[in-house]
């Protein structure tokens, strides 16, 4: 697997994107590209991730990132970007 | 990269309407599993199914992961053990059965299917002995399906197998009595049936068939509903297209799983099936669709006519969506397994009647249907007679899967539990078929010109 998104969807607060790119950056994950809006009233942040050179394994980023959103009172969720790009492009 | 738009709307097709990978199912061949003495026989086929599909549960669940798509079940059909079991020395089939009890149940997966006759021309002495043993087979084992093919298009219909299929769906029931008769749900009667249907109960592999082979089924009734609840009162043909958009959709990641799949297990890709698959819980249902298209309750006058479409408008969306179609492709009616039939039913506005009249327009049959006790074998043996006559005319599979309560009447309920859902009992006719389903013999098959 070479990338993969994260989606982090819920209510505004400081220290989202913090508390993400500090698991990243540990795990050896690089952000690719960032994008933020506010969808339906909710905050919603899409990332775009280069897991290749990635120190940590898939199974155990997820949990992570899945743990960092229960603490910050956010969804996070990360999947290989294959299942959007199979979906939304020919 | 995705815009934020796209990449929500997946998420929320998995999220809150209930898109999933219906199955991965691979196919392994057994033909080389044929033995003179049935005990080698079934220890090759054992080895055979635990060798091929060891590593098939565990490469679902790391695709679930990794790609955030629920994959819900995981199957293993084979090639129909009447053909396999043959030129074994026994007059009773029941172990190979259990052989591949054993088998599905060491890999982990949900169910294994290919106990299976296809005798819509006459029985050859494989197909009798697998027939005799169907009711005891799938009495003593947990994971194993069966299917019979009695008819076809070209052959006619085998009205001597379907008399005996009646019998063998009572005593099937008799016998799993203490077991909701669940025995039942595992055995489909078919018409015309496909050699590569990833669904069960009715998968097996057929004979034109590779060695080894990887078929997806797809579904997500829920994402279809919420996509025509954004187009209320809009024509029909917005409604049309609303759904092949989503089918597209939808079949692009049954498409990707089955490529990915294919891909890590080192297996060729066969077929997507594109069907709508619903499930017991709410927002999972085909029933629910057909009401957005503006009927007050599933079996109504123009259930019929909405399922035509919804059924079209799947194939024509997906068919785009993928290499390779295949299976039985198209909405699934089984009434115990969708919260809107299971409804229908009980507000009166769905009937055994309507739903034949349904299964000339949609992908399958009369499935997952429960009937009083009492109705008797001839009684079922010309449910299983009349559905196979649509099929034969229209040149579509149709299959007959239905339950008889035993102890229980019109009006009381069957609880299954699980993906099979729970299921009111419906209304059989009282008059007899009897004398008709005596006759036996066949009904040739149909003229294929003169069409009106």
């Amino acid at each position: 697997m070479k990338k993969a998104v994260i989606t982090v969807i819920g209510k505004d607060r400081v220290g989202i994107i913090h508390g993400v790119s500090g698991i990243l950056s540990e795990g050896g994950v690089n952000i690719l590209d960032i994008s933020q809006t506010i969808m339906q009233e909710l905050f919603t942040m899409v990332m775009l991730v280069d897991v290749k050179h990635a120190t940590i394994s898939f199974e155990d980023l997820k949990a992570k990132l899945e743990s960092k959103g229960e603490e910050l009172g956010v969804k996070i969720v990360i999947c290989h970007e294959d299942i959007f790009n199979s979906m939304h492009r020919i | 990269m995705f815009s934020d738009f796209e990449v929500i709307e997946t998420l929320n097709m998995i999220e809150k309407e209930n898109l999933d990978i219906r199955t991965i199912t691979m196919g392994i061949s057994l033909n080389d599993c044929a033995d003179p003495d049935p005990k080698k026989a079934q220890q090759k086929i054992y080895d055979k199914i635990t060798r091929y599909a060891k590593d098939l549960v565990k490469t679902g669940n790391d695709i679930q992961r990794e790609f955030g798509i629920p994959i819900i079940n995981k199957r293993v059909s084979v090639t129909p053990i009447s053909l396999v079991a043959a030129s074994s020395d026994t007059d009773n089939y029941v172990d190979f059965a259990i052989a591949l009890d054993k088998a599905a149940k060491e890999i982990g997966v949900d169910f294994i299917g290919g106990f299976s006759a296809l005798v819509h021309k006459g029985f050859t002495k494989g197909d009798r002995i697998l027939v005799d043993s169907i009711s005891e087979a799938l009495t003593v084992t947990d994971k194993v399906c069966s299917s019979v093919n009695i008819g076809s298009t070209r052959a006619g219909i085998n009205m001597d197998a379907v008399k005996q299929m009646g019998q063998i769906v009572k005593d099937l029931a008799y016998r799993t009595k203490d077991n909701d008769c669940l025995g039942c749900a595992k055995l489909v009667v078919f018409c015309n049936a496909v050699e590569d249907n990833p669904f069960m109960a009715g998968a097996f592999l057929g004979t034109g068939e590779p060695e080894c082979v990887i078929n997806v089924g797809v579904s997500g009734p829920g994402v279809v509903k919420s996509a025509l609840e954004k187009v209320k009162g809009a024509d029909f043909e917005t409604v049309a297209e609303t759904v092949k958009k989503t089918a597209f959709k939808i079949t692009r990641m049954g498409q990707m799983v089955a490529k990915e799949a294919s891909k890590r297990l080192n297996v060729p890709f066969g077929i997507v099936d594109l069907s709508l698959a619903p499930t017991p819980i709410v927002g999972d249902s085909v029933a629910h669709i057909l009401e957005e298209m503006g009927l007050e309750s599933c079996g109504t006058h123009g259930t019929t006519a909405a399922l035509a479409l919804l059924n079209d408008a799947v194939k024509k969306g997906g068919v785009f969506a993928t290499s390779s179609v295949g299976g039985l492709s198209g909405a699934f009616i089984p009434v115990s397994e969708d919260a809107g039939m299971i409804d229908a039913v009980n507000a009166g506005s769905l009937s055994l009647e309507k739903l034949e009249a349904m299964t000339c327009v949609c992908s399958v049959g009369l499935d997952m249907i429960v009937i009083p006790g009492d109705t008797s074998a001839s009684t079922i043996s010309a449910i299983i007679a009349d559905e196979a006559a649509i099929g034969m005319v229209n040149h579509k599979t149709t299959a007959v899967r239905v339950i008889p309560a035993i102890g229980k009447k019109e009006g009381e309920v069957l609880e299954f539990g699980g993906l099979l859902g729970h299921g009111p009992i419906m209304k059989v006719s009282p008059f007899s078929s009897e004398k008709f389903i005596e006759r036996g013999g066949r009904i040739p098959a149909p003229l294929q010109s003169l069409k009106n």
